[in-house]
């Protein structure tokens, strides 16, 4: 009896590696350790052995069955992993073919770049003031210490608006700078107490206008962030601290800012400022023209006459203000060679960004 | 203004390399755009960059290096003819080491030609072989080396050198001859090398127009002296007085007048260093008179003019000119030297004489009185005219001179006589007549030297730093004002050549920046702000419109800025057919600079329908917005209303250009709708009604106006094809909407707050109804809402359907609803129950039958 089982199951595990599907594998377990199989029947006919044979041959048989049982389990995963394997292979897919193109939106460049210089700023303390673009001459020109043909004004040509009346000095125009939003904050701030006119920190963005034949330097429009400080100690010192953060927070860490001389009828004293170029660290390159510097922005301490058009007495308050154009900014970070790129909107351009 | 170094060097020593010289010029506010080297050594790649890259200037640096062992001064022994060419000849010619022969073309030469040994030999420039010069036949500057050749049988290896050929200046006509002094043999670049400094003059450093000016500017940064020219002038001739006299009309325009007489003046050329250093100044010199006026204009910034004395006294019929300054009466006509007859202003001060106008003031004389070669006697002018006036003048008139460039920007009164004195003396040196005793001065109105009082605390206050009054005084002492000092308090005079310095806090402050300047504005610290900072507040308005550009660009759209300058033929395109051009509605500019770009924007949507032009070739999806203001005239105000608006415009395939080519079909209006939808729920605000309605821009029946909370808000639809036609967006229609962007950003709400998740599961079921097809789905789903009460939490339509089985005129809609408690399952009794209640509610209000399947 012992040489049977031993028989059977040397039978069947041989049969069991001819079996290569899976219903050969089914029907080799239900020739093998189905209800009907030999095995099954050595099972059965137990009771016919002496009680002596009886658990000798059980074991046996038991040992038997669990052989084929796990033999047949192997062959099972086997048999999935070749057919898993199979199949895997068949769904290779050419991943370097494209994927879908999703329909996303992008921001402007200049809103971009209006958005970076604020949120620089508002980490100073600078907040966000806005004035409107159709302006008076007095509040363009005369406030900020523009007199009438005055030399400064020629470097800022209007656009003139037509009126219904003759306005005489103070003609309506397309504002040329931000700054005419300096006296309408100053007057606002300074309407909270008049007597003792609370500080101010703002920085103005807004699209301004001036009368120039467009070329790759120069648009009729223009957008400008000007920002503005008075209080009761505010120095050039601090102006030139603010603005060397300014610079460090846009173009890096180690970038060194440069102060010249220069002239605003709104400031006094006033500075152009440049930027240690991002590019070269002031090596000299194509950027920086081979300078090592990037001419960024104009600012000043705020000038007597128009602190007092604001209603701050210059005699105990002080302030500085300073503009810079994100077109320019724009340009220069990405190499934009064009200025008038920005409101042509051509998307081969907007979807760069 | 260009400021030759040699010139500056007479009035002050310079202890640094010009390299240095012109950034430091530039760091104080006198901003030298290019520094041209004349002659003199210029720095090497290897010298700049050893300075050190912070050391380094955008100043541009040109020009030409005389190498001092290849071009020296020289003398023409003799001139020769060419054996072979009349239009060359042949120079003996002595470099101070030996005698040469050199062809030369010059035709200056030729009159020495033949005439055998000069008794005064001439003094040239001579470039050996081998020298670096610019080539003199051919156009602008263009480097050329001088080798050996033979010229029409003649060896030449050598030259007598022009302007044009060493960087002077562009004059080609003949050879440079120097003055009789040269030294023979010195190099040239020792001689007279130069580099010529141009500087731009901003509006607060007019006094910086002169060589004096920068020169004084120098000595303040440097700290060494200054050396004036000398105002006094030899007078040999008869007193002037009675022989002139002056009357002003109105001191305000023309503070002050003064005139000298020089006599028996010879009319020639001026000697070869004037000469150069007018042209290294950008001048042609014209003739010893009228160079000597140019001269003194530039050295000390006074403009002068020369009258030709006998002219005027042929005008007064021999009588002394009385000279009059007047203004002009409105329309009064004067032809000035330029040869334009002009029509003068009421406003423009004339130089009059009894006869009548001489010249425009300050700006431009006339040709009757002008000096000419046979001049014997001149009347010279120094005078001061109001700034401001002069500005108008030349802007009138659209004219420009030398003289109007400064007096538009401020002469100070107190310069006329000394430009009339140094100029008399310098018409004597060079022209040998004899300067008339005194001068006729009119001076009715002197203006008064402001006194500024500032405190060493002001300077703290201002600029953040810590001066010694001592200090502070030296500073401003350096720029010849007047300094008292008592403790820490200063009384500054300005000095009587600068009007740019006030009274009171503005001339604190305008000290502030002469010491700042000076100081040196490296020097002052960076400090943070350390006052009080301000109460921080949310600018709710900004974050609403950012929000708005974010959620539009994550709803897939491109933000673009156009133009807010249009013209109304280019907004007339929005509406069909023909249009009739409104001007008056616009806000218009009066001095356009195009005739398309002569209004403000009323709209946004013709904007970004030119976007789409530009583009609609590129792309075969196009999904654009733009927030931004639009222009409307106001009643209340001449200033108008600026509403911020927002567009968008969308059109063409739905899905992108793919490798599996799966097209989505065409964006509608239901594409734009969804984008709307998902705005206005990202925004959280209240409900927004899409209103049939009808619009001259947009298709008839595909086109809502939109209300939120029953106020107005604007348009969206599909383009009316008529409108369409119009532009040039070919292959799709065009969806668009424009809103106004303040009414929808008003309607966010401060705040909102979220529905509970349901732990009790929903139970769904699907509802189809026939209806008329006039039924509009907005109504059924409010029935159906209605009707469903709060159990009923989501009606879904998922499908419209019209044609068989359907009968004609009906459509089927079908629903997906959602029922939910929030605190159990709702049984299928109660959802049955809301059910009916629904069907009957649509039987009854709508007509609609339930659609059985």
């Amino acid at each position: 009896m012992l040489e049977r089982i031993a028989h059977l199951e040397h039978e069947a595990l041989q049969e069991l590696e001819s079996a290569v599907t899976e219903e050969q594998l089914e029907l080799w377990r239900i020739a093998h350790l189905g209800r009907n199989s030999p095995l099954m029947k050595v099972f059965e006919s137990m009771r016919t052995l002496s009680k002596e044979d009886r658990p000798i041959v059980g074991r046996r048989a038991n040992e038997a069955k669990s052989a084929l049982e796990s033999a047949f389990e192997a062959r099972r995963q086997a048999l999935y992993q070749a057919a898993l394997e199979q199949s895997l292979q068949r769904e290779r897919l050419d991943v370097t073919l494209p994927g879908r193109p999703l329909a996303y939106g992008r921001l402007h460049p200049v809103t971009r770049t209006l958005r970076r210089i604020i949120q620089i700023f508002s980490t100073m303390g600078f907040q966000v003031y806005r004035s409107r673009e159709v302006e008076t001459d007095e509040f363009n020109f005369q406030l900020l210490n523009f007199p009438p043909h005055h030399p400064a004004r020629e470097m800022q040509d209007s656009y003139y608006v037509v009126t219904r009346e003759e306005r005489g000095d103070n003609p309506v125009l397309l504002r040329t700078h931000t700054s005419p939003g300096q006296i309408h904050a100053m007057r606002e701030f300074a309407a909270q107490n008049p007597h003792h006119p609370p500080p101010i920190r703002i920085v103005l963005p807004g699209m301004c206008y001036r009368y120039e034949q467009v070329s790759a330097r120069y648009e009729v429009q223009f957008t400008q962030v000007e920002g503005l400080a008075v209080g009761e100690r505010v120095t050039f010192g601090d102006l030139k601290g603010t603005i060397a953060d300014f610079a460090r927070c846009l173009f890096g860490e180690n970038v060194r800012t440069r102060f010249r001389a220069s002239h605003f009828p709104f400031t006094e004293p006033s500075a152009e400022v440049d930027f240690e170029c991002f590019l070269c660290g002031g090596e000299g390159c194509g950027v920086c023209k081979y300078t090592g510097w990037l001419e960024i922005m104009g600012c000043g301490m705020v000038h007597p006459v128009v602190l007092s058009n604001g209603g701050y007495d210059p005699r105990r308050y002080s302030g500085f203000a300073f503009g810079m154009g994100p077109e320019r900014l724009a340009m220069l970070i990405y190499g934009i060679q064009d200025i008038r790129y920005f409101w042509m909107n051509d998307l081969r351009f907007l979807e760069q960004f | 203004m260009k400021v030759p170094v040699s010139w500056i060097k007479e009035y002050v020593e310079i202890p640094l390399p010009i390299e240095e010289l012109a950034r430091r010029l530039t760091l104080a506010g006198f901003e030298v755009e290019e520094l041209r080297y004349v002659g003199l050594p210029m720095p090497t790649a290897k010298q700049e960059a050893a300075r050190g890259a912070h050391l380094r200037q955008e100043t541009k640096i040109t020009g030409l290096e005389w190498a001092r062992d290849k071009i020296v001064v020289a003398a023409v022994l003799e001139v020769m003819p060419h054996p072979n060419a009349d239009r060359l000849v042949l120079c003996r010619l002595d470099d101070g080491q030996q005698e040469h022969i050199v062809l030369t073309g010059a035709p200056n030469l030729f009159p020495y030609k033949g005439l055998g040994a000069l008794e005064r030999p001439l003094k040239v420039p001579y470039a050996r072989e081998g020298a670096q010069i610019y080539d003199g036949h051919q156009p602008g500057q263009v480097l050329t080396t001088l080798k050996r050749a033979k010229i029409r049988g003649v060896e030449s290896y050598s030259m007598i050198c022009s302007e044009k050929e060493l960087g002077i200046s562009d004059d080609h006509e003949g050879i440079i001859i120097l003055d009789d002094d040269a030294p023979l043999g010195m190099p040239l670049a020792d001689y007279m090398g130069d580099a010529v400094l141009d500087i731009a003059i901003t509006p607060n450093i007019a006094r910086g127009a002169s060589i004096l000016g920068v020169a004084r500017e120098v000595a303040a940064l440097c700290g060494t002296e200054l050396h004036p020219p000398s105002y006094s002038f030899l007078a040999e001739g008869a007193p002037i007085e009675g022989r002139a006299f002056i009357e002003i009309r109105n001191p305000e325009l023309n503070p002050r007048f003064v005139l000298g007489l020089i006599e028996e003046v010879k009319v020639m050329p001026s000697p070869y260093w004037v000469q150069r250093r007018l042209r290294l100044a950008g001048m042609r010199p014209i003739n010893n008179v009228v160079d000597a006026t140019n001269y003194v204009m530039l050295e000390i910034g006074e403009p002068l003019h020369a009258f030709d004395y006998d002219a005027l006294l042929k005008r007064s019929g021999g009588k002394p000119p009385r000279i009059i300054t007047r203004t002009a009466q409105s329309g009064e006509r004067l032809t000035t030297l330029d040869g334009v007859e002009r029509t003068l202003d009421d406003f423009t001060v004339l130089v009059c004489d009894t006869a009548g106008p001489l010249s425009i003031a300050g700006v431009m004389g006339g040709a009757e009185t002008e000096v000419h070669p046979a001049s014997r006697n001149i009347l010279l002018e120094g005078a001061a005219w109001n700034f401001i006036n002069i500005r108008r003048t030349i802007a009138a008139q659209n004219m420009n001179s030398e003289a109007a460039y400064r007096f538009s920007r401020g002469v100070h009164p107190a310069m006329a006589a000394r430009g009339v004195a140094r100029c008399l003396e310098l018409m004597r040196q060079w022209s040998g007549g004899k300067v008339a005793q005194g001068l006729v001065d009119a001076y009715p109105l002197p203006p008064e030297d402001p006194i500024v009082e500032i405190h060493t605390a002001d300077v703290r206050r201002w600029l953040g730093i810590d001066l010694h009054a001592d200090e502070i005084a030296g500073i401003l002492r350096r720029l010849e004002f007047k300094v008292e000092v008592d403790g820490d308090r200063l009384r500054a005079k300005t000095p009587d050549h600068r009007l740019d310095i006030n009274t009171g806090v503005v001339g604190m402050a305008d000290l502030m920046e002469e010491i700042a300047r000076i100081y040196g504005y490296e020097r002052i610290p960076e400090t943070r702000l350390a006052d009080e900072l301000p109460p921080q507040k949310v600018n709710r308005l900004l974050e609403a419109e950012e929000h708005l550009r974010d959620l539009l660009a994550d709803l897939g759209l491109q933000e673009v800025m156009t133009y807010r300058l249009t013209s109304p033929e280019r907004e007339a395109r929005l509406f069909p057919g023909e249009v009739e051009i409104n001007e008056a509605m616009y806000v218009r500019l009066a001095n356009p600079i195009a005739i398309d770009r002569r209004v403000m924007r009323r709209n946004l949507l013709a904007g970004l329908l030119e976007v789409a032009e530009r583009n609609a070739r590129q792309v075969t999806r196009l999904a654009l917005f733009e927030v931004g203001p639009v222009y409307l005239l106001s009643e209340k105000s001449e200033l108008p209303r600026e509403p911020l608006r927002l567009a968008i415009l969308m059109g063409g395939l739905r899905s992108l250009p793919f490798w599996q080519g799966d097209s989505n079909g065409y964006l509608d209006f239901y594409d734009l709708k969804g984008v709307l939808e998902g705005l206005f729920a990202s925004l959280h605000v209240g409900k927004v009604t899409y209103q049939v309605s009808e619009h001259p821009t947009f298709h008839p029946g595909k086109c809502a106006r939109l209300l939120i909370e029953g106020k107005e808000m604007g348009w969206m639809g599909v383009l009316h094809p008529l409108v369409q036609a119009k532009w040039d967006v070919p292959g799709f229609s065009v969806l668009a909407a424009e809103l106004d962007a303040e009414v929808l950003l008003e309607a966010i709400p401060q705040r909102y707050t979220l529905l509970p998740v349901h732990a009790y599961p929903p139970v769904r079921e699907d509802l189809a109804l026939i209806v008329d097809v006039h039924i509009e789905a907005e109504r059924v789903y409010q029935v159906i809402l209605q009707a469903g009460g709060k159990l009923l939490t989501s009606v879904q339509l998922f499908d419209v359907y019209q044609g068989e089985p359907i009968e004609a005129g009906k459509k089927s809609l079908a629903y997906r609803l959602t029922y939910q408690a929030e605190d159990r399952t709702l049984t299928d009794e109660e959802v049955a129950k809301i059910r009916r209640r629904i069907v009957q509610r649509v039987e009854q209000e709508l007509g609609a039958t339930l659609r059985t399947i």
